[in-house]
């Protein structure tokens, strides 16, 4: 398998996403700069989390006009695995590759903590390494990851199970305070209609070493590599 | 020709800032305030002179980088 990382100015966990990659693949992942448009095939591309562009404008707007932006909707639009977290998910909602918005957090704090999600779909590569119902612990860190999506977004992506991770408690149910940005649905992470991208807020690249305290991250590094070879 | 784009969230779309301004307000002992909305203003200059075509050009923008519409109405004016 071959995986790239997509690096913007104000990017902040490429590094973590290329040591989480290269531990799962046993290979080294390309580095891309966002001012290159075109850059190798691979199998998969992931936009890390950060600043890009200092969150100007709106978090994600900048970097979703970049030059290898374009490249990687044309490469998602034929197939190929886009996975997006935090920053980079902003950046693919911004992009338009997937519906709805993050908005500021209903409490318009930034959180940054250890949070329980529950996976509720694994026929995704992404998501393979998982079973539907796991509750996993994985850090959020973030300020705008309130998901917002109008109604009919909201039913079409219940209905085709293209919600991919729900924030609950420890013991997988959802609860008030267990959503820690007023998302809706306690919606932490989606999926395109192809399912072939998806975007989260929380970090698994930040839990993929159990010398950091976890690995329920590595879970979807080794599935994805599982799945794309 | 200079325009005045602001950008604004659409109505049904909750906006926590709004609201903690509001009770900042209640707080300064201004009643009666109610629906705070926040939003963006952006002012620009155009080479542009043509007043039509300058905003068709504002609006452009508006679609494509200033405004997320998902989200957020806008309204250009040009002067």
């Amino acid at each position: 398998m071959k995986a790239a990382v997509i690096v913007f100015p104000g990017s902040n966990c490429d590094r973590d996403i290329q040591v989480s990659l290269r531990k799962s693949m046993g290979d080294e992942p390309l580095m891309v700069w966002h001012g290159d448009s075109s850059f190798d095939y691979v199998d998969l591309i992931a936009i890390p989390g950060g600043f890009s562009y200092g969150d100007y404008l709106r978090a994600g707007a900048m970097a979703a006009k970049s030059p290898v932006m374009r490249e990687i909707i044309a490469r998602a639009n034929k197939g190929v695995p886009v996975l997006g977290i935090c920053n980079g998910f902003q950046i693919l909602t911004e992009s338009g590759m997937l519906p709805g918005a993050l908005m500021r957090n209903a409490a318009l704090k930034y959180v940054c903590r250890d949070i329980n999600l529950r996976v509720e779909a694994n026929n995704t590569a992404f998501t393979q390494g998982y079973n539907v119902g796991d509750v996993l612990r994985i850090p959020i860190a973030h300020h705008d990851g309130n998901y917002y999506a109008d109604a009919d977004t909201l039913s079409e992506l219940e209905d085709y199970n293209r919600v991919a991770f729900r924030y609950t408690d420890a013991s997988g149910n959802q609860a008030v305070d267990a959503n820690p940005n007023g998302s809706q649905n306690d919606i932490a992470g989606i999926l395109n209609k192809n399912r072939n991208v998806l975007g989260m807020m929380p970090h698994p690249e930040r839990l993929a070493d159990a010398e950091l305290g976890g690995e329920d991250g590595k879970r979807m590094f080794d599935g994805l590599v599982a799945a794309l070879g | 020709m200079k325009a005045h784009i602001h950008v604004t969230l659409k109505n049904g779309v909750l906006d926590p800032q709004g609201k903690a301004v509001e009770h900042a307000l209640e707080s300064l002992g201004f009643d009666g305030v109610d629906n705070v909305r926040q939003g963006k203003f952006i002012e620009l200059n155009l080479t542009e002179t043509d007043p039509d075509k300058a905003e068709a050009k504002a609006n452009d923008m508006c679609e494509k980088l200033l405004a997320n519409t998902v989200i957020e109405n806008y309204s250009v004016e040009i002067i």
